[in-house]
């Protein structure tokens, strides 16, 4: 032994001098942000950018990408997303020689393409909690180029709404000898509250605009069809009501959205106000207005803002977690977290569907990542309190027998064909081929069937948990696979036997009629309604608004 | 664009005249169905004009699960189609049948 335990530590005080020469001082100005990157980087550094669906630190990552090849390579990316075409432009331009990262989205086709040409090497497919937990284990960022809304003289910073991923990044980096940068929209006196302390930052820098932030989770009512109503009233009637789900999670999509504004209408005549729906790990869905304003809500907490949201959220400090300072705080990895251990019920909709209920949304020549949903849409192993909805599941699952557990309601919810009349279920998903032509080490499964507790369409719900063997829970699949040729190819036999016994329901077996599924049911029609509906206080999107 | 015709036999004769109804609308992703008395009694006409040629063998499967579900006779349908899902015809082809028994002349 060399008796030197501290080589990381000087490393970053090298690094820290060097940028302080490079940049001029801990506030950095613009113009000589590409100087400090090329002055702190490492060749094989690991390096995250921070960026999520929601905001991203759109600018650091631009000049990162300008930064020249020869002095910044060999980086090893570890990041919650690839989305932005700068992250793109960084491996193309050589510079990056493996990423581990959770979601890639509107870079999806340009990702597959690297990864088939041999140019990047992809570690793994992450969650955003898988990711975050391997910050800390073995894949601490030597430096993060983080966003944020303001800092002070001194470094601090204020995230406010769209906290996000920064505290788990900048926890795991600063503590572990690594470096923190941050781009922030605008250095002022005196911040609202303090995110981050300056003793976790290194640098900051002024963007030239501020950072970029996707309004992801806006659903016009509008573009919501009847089918997508026909399905919310059997997951309201056949779901919620039947196992008093108040703690949940909403995947994003039409198909949840529709759900959200029901609920003021549809299920608060069927008498579930207080009953249902009352705590959620949720962005600030606009589509949620009404059922909040309607009393149906009690507890909101969010993994990252919604654009607009920002004025409503803050004046209902009762239903969201809100700062001293007025404004909402939101953290993806505590309610990552919350919606894995603390909810009864996930529901979402997916691309396709296995004979076994396995759901990928990776398609051929798309390498889309999974995101937070694979926690969401997961019966959560460990947990060990109980809630009712929880043990009427467990009790309802064929695999529980001897020792008594309860278990996670986890819902897929699909139109039987996509639009192009693509159809949802297919007898064997893309993700094997994805998963090949990758060189992964498994098929991108975004949710495994055995995980799957209910599928429902329009056809009505199969119930999987009630299935005794892998027979039962092919007909069940099949048996709401509508015109597909999986659901053509069924057992008709089998398939209203399992409708005797309750495992196939149609809608009228749950007192619904699909005539009676109008887009009058919805409590908002419009995003002017929403607006309407918070009393003038949600300011959508200008793409938004079409009055 | 296809025309798919499909003929059925063996259906209940409606009761009395009926006015003829239209459900549903020529937009994207939807249709409009034309229901009307027509033809010896137990015969049911569906006539398709479809935007997406192709799914001749979903449209057949749809409209025998319908004709078996209501056994329709002396009807004739005619279907304008805009790329509607299976789920969008089905729902229309309620309605329009819904519209049409309540629809005595």
């Amino acid at each position: 032994m060399n008796g030197d335990w501290s080589r990381a530590a000087r490393s970053r005080e090298g690094r820290v001098a060097r940028g302080m020469i490079a940049g001029g001082g801990r506030i950095v100005s613009r113009q000589k942000i590409i100087e400090l990157l090329e002055a702190v980087i490492e060749p094989g550094d690991r390096v995250c950018i921070e960026g999520n669906n929601q905001k991203q630190a759109d600018f650091l990552s631009k000049s990162l990408a300008a930064t020249d090849p020869a002095k910044v390579r060999d980086l090893h990316l570890v990041q919650s997303v690839l989305a932005l075409p700068s992250h793109v432009d960084l491996i193309e331009r050589g510079q990056v020689a493996r990423i581990d990262f959770s979601f890639s989205g509107p870079q999806a086709g340009r990702l597959a393409k690297l990864v088939e040409g041999g140019r990047i090497q992809i570690g793994a497919i992450h969650t955003y909690l898988e990711l975050f937990g391997r910050y800390f284990i073995d894949l601490t960022p030597q430096v993060a180029l983080i966003a944020a809304q303001m800092a002070d003289a001194e470094g601090n910073l204020y995230t406010g709404p769209n906290t996000e991923d920064t505290p788990a990044i900048v926890e795991a980096t600063a503590f572990k000898n690594g470096l923190v940068i941050a781009q922030v929209n605008q250095i002022v006196d005196k911040l609202p509250r303090v995110d981050i302390p300056a003793g976790w930052v290194n640098f900051v820098v002024q963007a030239p605009t501020p950072h970029y932030v996707e309004p992801l989770f806006t659903r016009d009512p509008a573009q919501i069809s009847e089918i997508q109503v026909l399905m919310a009233m059997m997951a309201i009637k056949g779901i919620y009501a039947e196992y008093g789900i108040t703690r949940l999670n909403h995947g994003i999509g039409f198909d949840t959205a529709a759900i959200e504004l029901l609920l003021p209408t549809y299920a608060a005549e069927l008498g579930l106000r207080g009953k249902i729906c009352t705590h959620w790990a949720l962005n600030p869905h606009p589509t949620l207005i009404p059922a909040i304003e309607a009393g149906f809500v009690k507890s909101v907490h969010c993994f990252g803002s919604e654009v607009g949201m920002e004025p409503y959220v803050a004046a209902r400090p009762d239903i969201f977690f809100v700062g001293a300072d007025g404004s909402m705080r939101s953290n993806r990895a505590f309610s990552q977290t919350a919606g894995h251990y603390a909810c009864d019920l996930f529901i979402g909709s997916t691309l396709q569907i296995d004979l076994a209920g396995n759901s990928s949304t990776a398609t051929k020549g798309r390498i889309a990542g999974f995101g937070g949903a694979p926690n969401m849409g997961a019966d959560a192993r460990g947990r060990r309190h109980a809630s009712p909805a929880w043990l009427k599941a467990g009790s309802e699952d064929a695999r529980n027998t001897g020792m008594p557990r309860g278990r996670k309601l986890v819902v897929q919810t699909v139109e039987t064909f996509r639009e192009h009349m693509e159809p949802a279920f297919v007898e064997r998903l893309d993700a094997w081929e994805v998963g090949e032509s990758a060189g992964m080490a498994l098929p991108p499964v975004m949710i495994y069937g055995d995980d799957v507790s209910h599928i429902i369409t329009e056809e009505g719900i199969a119930n999987l948990l009630l299935c005794r063997t892998a027979e039962e829970r092919e007909q069940a699949i099949r048996g709401v696979a509508g015109y597909t040729q999986v659901g053509l190819a069924r057992d008709r036999r089998a398939v209203e036997n399992l409708r005797d016994r309750g495992i196939v329901r149609r809608p009228e077996d749950l007192g619904i009629n699909p005539r009676l599924a109008t887009r009058d049911l919805l409590a908002a029609r419009s995003i002017k309604d929403l607006v309407r509906a918070s009393g003038g206080l949600y300011d959508p999107p200008k793409r938004f608004r079409n009055w | 664009m296809e025309s798919l015709t499909f003929e059925y036999r063996g259906g209940v004769p409606i009761e009395s005249p009926r006015i003829p109804v239209i459900a549903g609308v020529v937009g994207s992703g939807n249709l409009e169905i034309l229901l009307e008395a027509e033809g010896p009694a137990d015969h049911c006409t569906i006539v398709v004009v479809t935007a997406a040629a192709g799914f001749g063998a979903i449209w057949q499967a749809v409209m025998d699960d319908f004709v078996a579900r209501h056994k329709p006779g002396g009807v004739r349908l005619s279907i304008n189609d805009v790329g509607a899902t299976p789920a969008v015809v089905s729902l229309r082809l309620e309605q329009a049948w819904d519209a049409f028994q309540g629809g005595s002349a």
